[in-house]
């Protein structure tokens, strides 16, 4: 197998990429939200879309999160795929009765005559020093709201693939994009046409035998790095990235956790009541003659998130990741 | 030795960014409720209007005391009646374009029907057997909107679309006093100010939000007041004057389509009936109250008005009356059938394909009602 000699990227570049490929492909696209215009948004993933575009195209709103989701309503309702992008996890809060109360259920209030196909943006997850407000792990609370898909890159060709897909989708889609991942760079080709992805599907990023590491998003690469360290201590580890929490792709999950008989979820959103929840259920349910251990959770501390300076002791990291694997009662191997 | 030589001389100016934007005075509503019945200005209407108007009142009373009705057989859940207010429901219709669209909450039912909606669909929401009975895109008329407020953004945004493909599509959404204090008010119409949308606002001040009223929901000198903030122009007409409702709706509409950007226009009205049927009023007002405001009926205003002016005579409201009998009679007939219900549907529309955890879910309902139709043939 041959890989395409391509430049590296970033991931921020990647989104913007498929921002600008998918308002060329379609005239209907809209970007909008904070500083998107002018600026290029503050992560600067929007960076030249109004210059390209114009102004009615990638439009810098009235600083309200609510009254930029709920004025993309009208403009999906008139025909129109609004790209909105809420500046960070925590600033999206104000949207949600718009989010919860109609983006997520006019499909359905209409019996499918008034689909919303609205792409939210939103920059989320923690590790990168912000201070209150900017590091929250937001996606249980879209997990837990039929009608939407809720979906998370953690490569650069995914950043592409699956954005492109969230915005040719007629669902609404709530595309979170892990912050400390925008500048990680990879060899990436956006001319390969795999490099768009269908919606709901996993991957398993490694391979391996002993067990599985059932992650998505800003916790991959913090997997993979585990999964590297596990060797030597004899255990080969297998990575699936989720890449889309809604629609959860059980099958490639429980095959993966049927080959290998263990399994660990890990994310940073809190445990309590967090994805892992539902994801180590799911994986009971379907693989309970399977597993040689209970499916245990690495995940963020219950608590609010913390400041800066503390963060590193909150979020899942290798050690807490190979800690959690140590107990997968390996003594009934030996 | 002064503050000034203290500082070396420096005068303070005036920040370099600040200019004022615009004269806020042209943006002022009138000091009282804009009025035409009873007025020097009812010689202007047009008699045609004035009469399709009150065919529509006469109509749109006996909707609502129909609906009311419905309620106490069992036949809808619940029903937040619009007595009282018909000349804004209607006034709403009747003002807007074939190809604009309406944003209507959920006492707006009238305004629904007026603009062409069917009168059995447009009560699926409150009869409850789906959450809106009819396509949106038929009349142009939003779903029956319950969260307060929240369509308005809603109407801003597809204003702001129409314009910008082109199309000279005005949005007209409707919301009450109680509305008007939530959170999506206030970012709806700044967004259509900012954009110069050509959406039109008109809050009907009903005087209650259920059972709280105005005095304990703003402090505003009036509610059309507001419109000065956003850089709009704020209206305020006397709501049960469907003839002064329906000039200045018209003019806003105009207004908007022309490219002069939103309005906002609070009509006082009083709601005559309950919050809906669920609701008991006796405990937040008095009977006089209602009794005073019985004597300002939309109906009975306009039906004044053009009995003095020899425009209608008692064929004529005789032949409005059979109309709205006939509408009465066919809502009874209609209602009183069971809706045909499919426990199916709960899965069909959630998203464009059903996701694998629906199917599952789906397949485990089919199953159950399978189950459920075999035992009761057993």
């Amino acid at each position: 197998m041959t890989t395409v000699a391509v430049k590296p990227a970033t991931m921020a570049q990647a989104l913007t990429r498929a921002l600008r490929d998918a308002m060329a492909a379609d005239p209907a696209v809209h970007v909008m939200g904070e500083d998107v215009g002018t600026l290029g948004g503050v992560f600067r993933v929007t960076d030249g879309l109004a210059k390209e575009f114009g102004d009615d195209r990638c439009t810098d709103t009235p600083l309200a999160e609510a009254g930029i989701l709920g004025t993309a309503v009208g403009m999906a309702m008139y025909g129109l795929r609004p790209v909105v992008e809420m500046q960070f996890d925590a600033f999206a809060y104000p949207a949600f009765e718009q989010l919860i109360s109609h983006v997520s259920r006019m499909r359905n209030r209409t019996r499918g005559k008034m689909p919303l196909p609205i792409t939210i943006r939103v920059p989320y997850g923690g590790g990168i020093g912000g201070v209150e407000h900017h590091s929250d792990s937001s996606e249980a609370y879209y997990m837990a709201t039929p009608g939407l898909h809720v979906v998370t890159p953690a490569t650069v060709a995914d950043a592409y693939g699956l954005l492109r897909a969230a915005i040719a989708s007629d669902d609404p889609v709530v595309f979170l994009e892990p912050k400390r991942l925008y500048w990680s760079k990879d060899s990436w080709n956006p001319e390969d046409p795999q490099s768009v992805e269908p919606i709901g599907r996993a991957v398993v990023r490694r391979s391996g035998r002993s067990a599985t590491l059932i992650t998505y998003g800003p916790s991959v690469p913090v997997c993979l790095e585990a999964a590297e360290a596990a060797r030597e201590e004899g255990w080969d580890l297998e990575v699936v990235d989720l890449r889309s929490l809604v629609p959860f792709d059980d099958e490639t999950v429980s095959a993966s956790v049927r080959r290998t008989g263990r399994a660990v979820v890990v994310h940073e959103s809190g445990g309590f009541g967090g994805p892992g929840g539902e994801i180590a259920a799911r994986v009971t349910e379907r693989c309970f003659h399977h597993l040689e251990a209970p499916v245990l959770r690495v995940a963020g501390f219950d608590i609010p998130y913390p400041p800066p300076m503390l963060e590193r002791h909150h979020l899942p990291g290798v050690d807490r990741i190979l800690d959690a694997v140590g107990r997968l009662q390996w003594e009934a191997e030996s | 030795m002064t503050v000034m030589e203290q500082r070396g001389g420096y005068r303070p100016s005036p920040p370099p960014a600040w200019q004022p934007r615009m004269d806020p005075a042209p943006l002022l509503p009138d000091a009282e409720p804009y009025r035409v019945l009873g007025t020097e200005a009812a010689a202007k209407a047009d008699p045609d209007l004035l009469r399709r108007l009150y065919a529509e009142l006469v109509r749109g009373r006996r909707y609502n005391v129909q609906a009311t009705a419905l309620t106490k057989q069992g036949r809808l859940a619940v029903y937040p009646s619009s007595t009282g207010q018909e000349a804004c429901e209607v006034a709403a219709a009747l003002a807007l374009q074939e190809r604009d669209w309406l944003f209507p909450s959920y006492r707006d039912t009238l305004a629904a029907v007026a603009r062409g909606v069917d009168p059995v669909e447009a009560l699926t929401l409150l009869r409850g057997d789906w959450h809106t009975g009819y396509d949106p895109y038929e009349h142009r008329v939003a779903p029956l909107c319950t969260p307060l407020a929240t369509q308005l953004p809603h109407a801003v945004g597809l204003a702001h679309a129409a314009r910008l493909k082109g199309d000279d599509v005005v949005a007209l959404a409707m919301v009450g006093d109680g509305g008007s204090s939530e959170g999506d008010f206030h970012e709806a119409l700044n967004f259509a100010a900012v954009w110069q949308a050509p959406v039109v606002f008109l809050v009907q001040n009903n005087g209650f939000a259920i059972s709280v009223p105005l005095a304990k929901q703003t402090a505003a000198p009036s509610l059309a007041h507001k419109a000065v903030g956003y850089g709009m122009p704020g209206r305020l007409v006397d709501g049960n004057d469907a003839a002064a409702v329906h000039e200045v709706l018209s003019d806003a509409v105009r207004h908007a389509r022309a490219g002069g950007g939103p309005t906002l226009i609070e009509a006082i009205t009083y709601r005559i009936d309950a919050h809906t049927n669920a609701d008991d009023a006796t405990r937040y007002r008095g009977d006089s109250e209602v009794e005073t405001w019985r004597g300002h009926d939309p109906i009975a205003l306009l039906e004044h008005e053009l009995t003095e002016r020899g425009l209608l005579d008692e064929d004529g409201k005789q032949a409005a009356r059979d109309a709205a009998e006939a509408m009465a009679a066919d809502l009874r007939e209609r209602m009183n059938q069971d809706p045909v219900l499919d426990p199916m549907d709960l899965f069909a529309h959630v998203y464009a394909e059903p996701t694998p955890q629906l199917r599952e879910q789906q397949d485990q309902l089919r199953a159950e009602l399978e189950a459920e139709s075999e035992g009761s043939h057993r």
